[in-house]
């Protein structure tokens, strides 16, 4: 589903990522862990061009999204983001959270198919389906079964900032699933947590694991990855050193590095 | 100060029996007007701008843009709103040939002005959201732009809203000086009540009252909007 291809990526002088060669297949959980500073985050935020990747590529659904000349907005939808620091938007309900991306995209859909109307391109088939209301009244629908699955439909029209930290990423993660991504990143969901909401995150991730979702996950949660991940990448220094399944990984890593990391963390 | 019943007496007198009041009203209602006005235009202008400087600057043409831009704001703060008054209505509209009325020329030139101190405080307010905020926006893939509309910009301009304020009041107690270009204001109204009593120590009092009553109704509403806005700001 994502072929990272040779992917190198400098801030100024600084080479954070020197060359990384990895591929995601549909269902995949694929963890990233290494010290700080080893480049995983820049790595993921690379993979939906939160950072524009310096060279190579990234093939997602068959389109290199690295190339400027693509439309990121229309692949990022497909690709959902949770963030360390929640980052839900403060302007907005919990609901608003939720529905605000489908909304604009499926109105933006709307006025593209009465456009093409307008001009008779696309005939009948192009008439639109919904009205702006109904578009509303759908998403607010999905937006709160969203809520019920995470049991917060009681905070629909809180604040962000009444909500606890736990609740916060829960809502960060319903809020990426509303897309119906077909890959959602993961950048050290748990690290800006309490230790005891860190579970409720964890057990939500674990359920969309389960379901077949896939994930790509940069965590300090070693627990996590041993346990749910179908692949662990270990990376320093810009570079992937190490790419196996957890049990092997963890059991029995073959590069010094890795094995002087995991010492330090287990 | 044996005397200042006399002069209250015959500043009611003018005020009251011979229209002095009706001037007023008109001078309070061009100050408002100029100072809205010039205010709307001045938000307007000076979100264009601020949307100019905080875009990113890969290609070329944001980086014209913001170099005119620059030269905008550099220009409007690096002189006195008098000159700007004097050049617009002396020197700029003859050369365009145009005629515009004293109040027009002076809402216009306000905005204008206004414009440039608004830009730099609504880049601040912008700035002073979390980069994690428009980064969401982003990630669920709005572009830039309506990322921007819809999460960044509501949430810098609450945060600026008390700067906003003040940046009212300020044009407020500037449009004291609009008379230059024969607008009439509240100076001119209680001028011309000094000069037929020959007599300006009640006028002026008066009007010194009416700016403070002015600017303390002003600051009461900042702080009701604010306080209504700051539902959704509980911040952790």
């Amino acid at each position: 589903m994502i072929d990272v291809i040779d992917l190198k990526k400098s801030f100024g002088s600084l080479e954070v990522l020197k060359g990384i060669n990895v591929t995601v297949n549909k269902g995949d959980i694929v963890v990233v862990i290494g010290p700080s500073g080893s480049g995983k985050s820049t790595f993921l935020r690379c993979l939906n061009c939160m950072e524009d990747p310096t060279s190579g590529s990234i093939i997602f659904n068959g389109v290199d999204i690295a190339d400027m000349r693509v439309d990121i907005n229309v692949h990022r939808r497909h690709m959902g983001m949770v963030f360390q620091h929640f980052n839900l938007f403060n302007n907005k309900t919990v609901i608003e959270n939720i529905m605000l991306a489908p909304v604009y995209v499926r109105c933006q859909e709307l006025k593209k198919r009465r456009r093409q109307r307008l001009f008779g391109k696309g005939g009948q088939e192009a008439a639109p389906q919904a009205t702006k209301a109904q578009i509303k009244e759908q998403a607010y629908g999905e937006a709160l079964a969203l809520l019920k699955r995470i049991g917060l439909e009681d905070k629909a029209d809180a604040y962000p900032s009444t909500l606890s930290g736990g609740q916060k990423q829960r809502v960060a993660i319903v809020r990426a699933l509303a897309m119906n991504p077909d890959v959602i990143l993961f950048d050290e969901p748990t690290s800006a947590l309490d230790p005891e909401m860190v579970g409720e995150v964890l057990d939500l991730m674990k359920e969309l694991a389960k379901e077949g979702m896939t994930m790509v996950i940069v965590t300090h949660e070693m627990g996590f990855a041993k346990e749910v991940a179908n692949r662990v990448l270990f990376m320093d220094e810009g570079v992937i050193l190490e790419s196996a399944p957890p049990k092997e990984f963890f059991a029995n890593p073959q590069h010094a590095r890795a094995k002087e990391f995991l010492s330090k963390v287990l | 100060m044996g005397n200042f019943g006399n002069k209250w007496n015959k500043f009611v007198e003018i005020f009251v029996e011979r229209n002095g009041y009706v001037k007023v009203v008109e001078g309070l209602q061009n100050t408002l007007l100029i100072a809205v006005f010039g205010m709307l235009i001045g938000i307007l202008i000076g979100t264009l701008i601020a949307t100019v400087r905080v875009i990113p600057k890969y290609k070329t043409l944001p980086r014209a843009l913001n170099a005119v831009c620059t030269f905008y704001v550099g220009l409007f703060r690096g002189t006195p709103m008098v000159v700007q008054l004097l050049v617009f209505y002396y020197v700029l509209l003859p050369l365009m040939g145009v005629k515009m009325q004293g109040v027009r020329v002076a809402m216009f030139v306000f905005g204008l002005n206004s414009g440039a101190y608004i830009s730099e405080i609504m880049r601040s307010g912008i700035q002073s959201v979390d980069a994690g905020q428009l980064e969401a926006g982003r990630a669920v893939g709005l572009g830039f732009a309506p990322a921007m509309i819809k999460i960044v910009i509501p949430q810098a301009v609450k945060n600026i809203l008390p700067t906003l304020g003040n940046e009212f009041i300020a044009l407020i107690k500037e449009t004291s000086v609009v008379s230059f270009v024969g607008a009439a204001d509240l100076y001119v109204a209680f001028n011309y009540i000094g000069s037929n009593s020959y007599e300006f120590m009640v006028p002026y009092l008066v009007m010194a009252a009416i700016y403070i009553v002015l600017v303390m109704f002003i600051s009461l509403l900042v702080k009701i909007m604010e306080r209504s806005l700051k539902k959704s700001d509980r911040r952790n």
